[in-house]
């Protein structure tokens, strides 16, 4: 029997809505949720959104 | 003593009526006409339709507020305009009709010098039969989140469909729009992705169908025509960005759609493409279209002059080019920057009341000629910014009289962020971050995307979470008026 290399995020391509799209893999799903990494974009999306803030006034 | 009425405290009623008291004092007087008893921070809705909140934590009571803030308060709706007085009288008024402070049901004329219309959707469920009860009020078939009391039921209406799920029963929810003629696409966006991170905490999503239906053409549209934001290098449209969130949670769409019927369990709707289809559902919140809230307008001699006052759709005019024209003639200057009305310099209108030139979206009609297209959003931001100018502008001229200069705030050079999240956790869940700048794509200065790439931006992870919890509390902070409330930006 072939091995099977499944990883988890590519099994929804198999449906036709989703083979276009593009879907997270393992590394970038963990940027989301590592606390260290979110605190720097934490950062940089309060200052985006304070200047995007302060163009809007 | 000039008097300035505000109609509606809600987002952007709530914003003029404040500042406009803090600038004028106790010199003038501020008059706010609104029918709830308590201020909503309607994004937190979504966590109190999953049950993360409490309807108590989204809400608080208005009156200690304007009591502290010197507003005088009338809780009560807004019925008719009189910009022109009525007989014997030129002074302008509105008749108000109270839903409160032990006047229910008594009428009252209110004379004004200044008028602002702050009155925000009303939520047309009767449009789509079935979706309303006929009677103006959400039907029973399907559940909404647009007020805190309705993402209460919602909230209790899911956990029904979780248990029925726990015990085996496979359950099927639907969300999204339930008209072709919608906004509001992304508080129902932020509540799909957030109903579905429950169902995983409570391990019931393998159990559940999690389906979208919307009016959007495209999946990430919002009725701004979509928008294309940096992501890791690239300049990619929202399509890309959306597209990928739904398959990434195995939740699939349906897209151009005008839900034309509800019944128990059952949507009917109509596409793009002129088929006509139907999904069944164990659940579903669909967004109800939003109209005006159906304000009168009458002249002098009692003739009603709602229609030079409102457009069709019961929005107020004011100074955007109302003129039909073809969406490739559509421009940024189109949109409206003062919100006076054109025909009573001492009216305006703030937020979701204003009337739209056009829609942001490339209108669409399905082949049998249905028009299915997202309307305009005007969300928080725009509707605090918005309402904040409009206070400046009546300040100044109450102030420095007729000639004063009007502030501007057009969505055309105006931003807006938004954090949809999928989850309440600190630690667990993500959120989608975005900015769009300008809300309305300005092709002549930004030719390409119709928008500022610097500053239209959406990523997703835990960093939403917390800006979102951050937002909560600091814009119910800020509308209950407490210490430095007004260096909190709208
Ligand atoms: C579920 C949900 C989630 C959302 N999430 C976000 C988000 O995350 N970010 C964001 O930016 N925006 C969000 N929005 C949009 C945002 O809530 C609106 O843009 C904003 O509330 C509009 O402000 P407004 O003052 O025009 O209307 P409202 O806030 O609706 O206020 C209108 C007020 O007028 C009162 N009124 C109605 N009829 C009358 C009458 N006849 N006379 C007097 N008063 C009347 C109403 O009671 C209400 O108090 C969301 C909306 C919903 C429904």
């Amino acid at each position: 029997m072939a091995d099977t290399k499944a990883k988890e995020e590519e099994l929804n391509f198999t449906k036709e809505q989703f083979s276009l799209t593009m879907i997270p893999g393992k590394f970038a799903r963990f940027l989301r949720n590592c606390v260290i990494f979110q605190f720097i974009r934490f950062i940089i999306i309060n200052v985006k959104m304070i200047i995007v803030v302060q163009k809007s006034h | 003593m000039a008097r300035l009425i505000v109609l509606g405290g809600g987002v952007s009623g709530h914003t003029t009526a404040t500042f406009a008291k803090k600038w004028l004092g106790n010199d003038h007087e501020v008059v706010v006409v609104t029918p709830n008893a308590n201020w909503n921070w309607i994004p937190s809705n979504i966590w109190v339709g999953v049950g993360q909140m409490k309807k108590e934590d989204v809400v608080f009571p208005l009156a200690p507020v304007y009591a502290k803030a010197g507003i005088d308060y009338r809780q009560a709706l807004a019925v008719s305009i009189h910009p022109d007085g009525k007989d014997g009288s030129d002074k302008p008024y509105v008749t108000i009709k109270y839903t409160g402070q032990g006047k229910e049901g008594e009428s009252e004329e209110v004379e004004y010098d200044y008028i602002v219309n702050a009155t925000g959707p009303k939520l047309n469920f009767d449009a789509t039969p079935g979706l309303g009860d006929g009677n103006g009020q959400m039907g029973p078939h399907t559940v909404s989140v647009c007020t805190a009391d309705h993402a209460a039921h919602a909230h209790s209406e899911l956990m029904n469909i979780f248990e029925k799920a726990k015990s085996g029963d496979r359950q099927k929810i639907l969300v999204g729009t339930g008209h072709g003629m919608c906004t509001c696409q992304g508080a129902a966006f932020e509540y799909i992705f957030n109903i579905e991170h429950e169902a995983k905490k409570a391990g019931v999503r393998d159990n559940i169908d999690i389906k979208w239906i919307s009016n959007e053409s495209f999946l990430g549209d919002f009725g701004m025509g979509g928008l294309h934001m940096k992501v890791g290098g690239y300049v990619v449209s929202s399509k890309l960005f959306a597209e990928s969130l739904y398959s990434e949670r195995n939740v699939p769409w349906i897209i151009g759609a005008h839900v034309n019927k509800v019944e128990e369990g059952k949507v009917h709707y109509e596409l793009l493409d002129g088929t006509m289809g139907e999904e069944e559902f164990d659940f579903a919140m669909l967004i109800p279209p939003f109209s005006g809230v159906g304000l009168k307008a009458y002249d002098k001699a009692g003739e009603d002059i709602t229609s030079k006052v409102f457009n069709p759709a019961g929005f107020m005019k004011v100074d955007g080019d109302y003129n039909p024209k073809p969406y490739e003639e559509w421009k940024a200057a189109d949109w409206p920057r003062t919100y006076q009305n054109p025909d009573y310099s001492n009216m305006f209108a703030a937020g979701i009341a204003f009337a739209p030139p056009h829609i942001i979206s490339k209108p669409m009609k399905s082949v049998n000629g249905t028009p299915i297209n997202p309307t305009p959003p005007r969300t928080g931001m725009p509707s605090g910014i918005i309402g904040k100018a409009v206070a400046h502008s009546v300040v100044d001229l109450i102030k420095h009289g007729d000639n004063a200069k009007l502030h501007e705030a057009s969505m055309a050079e105006m931003g807006a962020a938004c954090v949809a999240s999928a989850g309440k956790g600190i630690f667990d869940g993500q959120a989608a971050a975005m900015t769009v700048y300008p809300v309305v794509p300005d092709f002549e200065k930004y030719p390409g995307t119709g928008r500022d790439t610097d500053y239209t931006f959406g990523e997703i992870g835990l960093a939403g979470h917390w800006i979102k919890h951050i937002l909560h509390h600091l814009f119910i902070y800020k509308a209950k008026l407490k210490p430095g409330w007004t260096l909190i930006p709208e």
